[in-house]
């Protein structure tokens, strides 16, 4: 088998993906805590604050705006920082792969893991945000609903691609270039603070070919009660990162893990 | 089938250097089998291939009769490995971590749990069920580690140091508990660099250096094989000097390092009868053991 070969999936991912979801249970209070307090002031702090010096953005108030980026970006973090610092934990600080690919598992299984397990997260993530949107008011419709699947799918992608940083570290100091040169500018670019349009011509294809962007195409809309524009393609990217990221990932490991 | 696994001729390359330089061993159903050698040698990268967790460039490996690492996989359903660093999840209770880790190979909870009882009888370990694994001290984890091997009764066990950097009580249990598994039929292939601990509890060793085995058999065939019965170290600050002019005379073989001189002979009579001319000497006579002959084939010098 060499490294390029393609993953083989099986279900033996999924004990690796209840040992994550264990070790979760044992402080998921701080967790879930986390994953709400941070959106909530970024929707109140600007929403209200920012949104009250502004006039209406395509027919909606600034906060109900920012809220569908918020989904986007805080699901976007979510899988990003599980992927890459405690994925790194499990690989490398605690060797729980190593554990794990003493038995009949097999690295493809546990990376599989990883992005499933990651993904869950964005999809805790995404539903907390979503509650945070109906307890405001932001949203009445029921298509709001589909935000729930989009935040696995952008966990997904981001866990996927995450993947690769993990795969490429030599330690944790490595995650900020990560953080630094490709989610800050992501966050900025793709449409959570404001429309894309606003950018200039260049950039909004920058825009354009980064996921965060189909995700917040997808989003904004559904919590509208308007079903997307680009449906096709905006899922269509978001797999593609994923399927990408994986591999990707997974032929990276393969190497490191060699050695 | 009786042989659990069968290595021809396995090569490892890293980076144009022979890591592993064509090993070829066969381990039967029920022996403890130990590779032996300095650091460096070879033994961890050896397990590795054995266990179909790196491709090795050249040669052949079957492990319980599944050819590695092709149905590495397969076979690994019935092998436990004790690695050598703690990878216990350090969130998890002692009993958590024998359940979490009996699910990896596909094991029913209710079946995991059957067997708890038991294997934390083996391990010492009853009464810290519950317990951290942050609050158990270093032989408790190698117990529970041991413990965890066991998970999905295996019939065959790696062992990577088991006794590294435990106290001479956690080593003496971990070695009673390794003799009763071979006592119940398993196979142990485990590395070390403690003698006492190959000799003890190894049937069949074979010594590594620099990617190679220099010698294999029995602990008793490796030291007749290889050196001579009898030892007398000869201490004290004119041992040296004592060795240059008369050890030769009545010694087969002589080594001096440092302040000690080592005389290697078939019968000691007329060097102990010379030593007692030499007051100012102090001197122990022992038979030859396995360190002796590790140290003959291996060299003196500093291995890092």
């Amino acid at each position: 088998m060499s490294i390029f070969s393609f993953p083989q999936l099986s279900m033996r991912f999924f004990p690796i993906w209840r040992r994550n979801y264990m070790v979760w249970q044992k402080m998921a209070g701080p967790s879930i805590l986390g994953h709400l307090a941070d959106p909530v002031i970024y929707m109140l702090g600007l929403g209200y604050g920012l949104g009250g010096m502004l006039p209406q953005i395509g027919g909606m108030s600034y906060i109900a705006f920012l809220s569908a980026g918020t989904v986007c970006y805080s699901t976007m973090n979510s899988a990003s920082f599980e992927a890459l610092y405690s994925g790194f934990a499990r690989m490398q600080e605690q060797r729980t792969w190593e554990a794990i690919l003493n038995t009949p598992v097999t690295l493809d299984d546990v990376v599989l893991s990883e992005i499933t397990w990651s993904a869950s997260k964005s999809l805790l993530s995404g539903m907390a945000v979503l509650m945070v949107i109906w307890v405001l008011g932001l949203s009445h419709s029921v298509l709001s609903l589909w935000v729930i699947p989009l935040s696995l799918l952008v966990g997904l992608c981001f866990a996927a691609t995450g993947l690769i940083v993990t795969a490429l570290a030599p330690g944790y100091e490595f995650f900020m270039y990560y953080f630094t040169l490709v989610i800050t500018p992501m966050t900025l670019l793709c449409g959570v603070f404001f429309p894309i349009e606003e950018l200039p011509i260049a950039l909004q294809g920058v825009s354009a070919a980064l996921p965060l962007t189909h995700a917040v195409s997808l989003a904004r809309p559904l919590l509208n009660g308007a079903i997307p524009k680009h449906v096709a393609t905006d899922i269509a990217v978001l797999l593609a990162y994923a399927f990408a990221g994986f591999y990707i990932s997974l032929v990276i490991f393969r190497k490191r893990l060699a050695q | 089938m009786n042989s659990v696994i069968v290595a021809e001729n396995i090569v490892k390359l890293y980076g144009g250097q022979r890591v592993v330089d064509g090993i070829s061993l066969e381990v039967s159903r029920g022996e403890c089998f130990g590779l032996l050698g300095p650091n460096g040698a070879g033994k961890t990268t050896t397990l590795r291939m054995l266990l179909g967790l790196i491709a090795p460039d050249g040669g052949n490996i079957s492990m319980l009769g599944h050819p590695v690492p092709a149905a590495a996989r397969e076979a690994r359903i019935r092998v436990g490995v004790v690695p050598q660093m703690d990878n216990l999840d350090p969130d998890f209770t002692v009993s958590e971590n024998l359940i979490v880790y009996g699910r990896y190979f596909g094991m029913r909870d209710d079946e995991i749990r059957a067997r708890l009882p038991g294997l934390l009888e083996f391990a010492n370990l009853a009464h810290k069920k519950d317990a951290k694994v942050p609050a158990l001290s270093g032989g408790m984890k190698r117990r529970l580690t041991l413990a965890r091997a066991l998970v999905n009764d295996p019939d065959l066990i790696f062992l990577d140091e088991p006794t590294t950097g435990l106290d001479p009580q956690a080593r003496h249990l971990i070695w009673q508990r390794l003799r009763e598994l071979t006592a119940r039929g398993k196979t142990l292939l485990l590395t070390t660099h403690f003698m006492d601990e190959a000799e003890r509890l190894c049937h069949r060793l074979a010594v590594m250096d620099n990617g190679r085995i220099i010698s294999l058999g029995t602990p008793r065939e490796l030291i007749a094989g290889n050196i001579e019965p009898q030892v007398v170290e000869v201490y004290g600050e004119a041992a040296s000097n004592w060795a240059r002019a008369h050890a030769a005379n009545h010694a087969e073989r002589f080594e001096v390092s440092g302040e000690s001189v080592f005389c290697y002979v078939n019968d000691a009579k007329d060097l102990l009868h010379e030593l007692q001319q030499h007051p100012e000497l102090s001197y122990v006579h022992r038979p030859a053991n396995l360190e002796d002959v590790f140290l003959k084939l291996t060299g003196r010098e500093m291995r890092e």
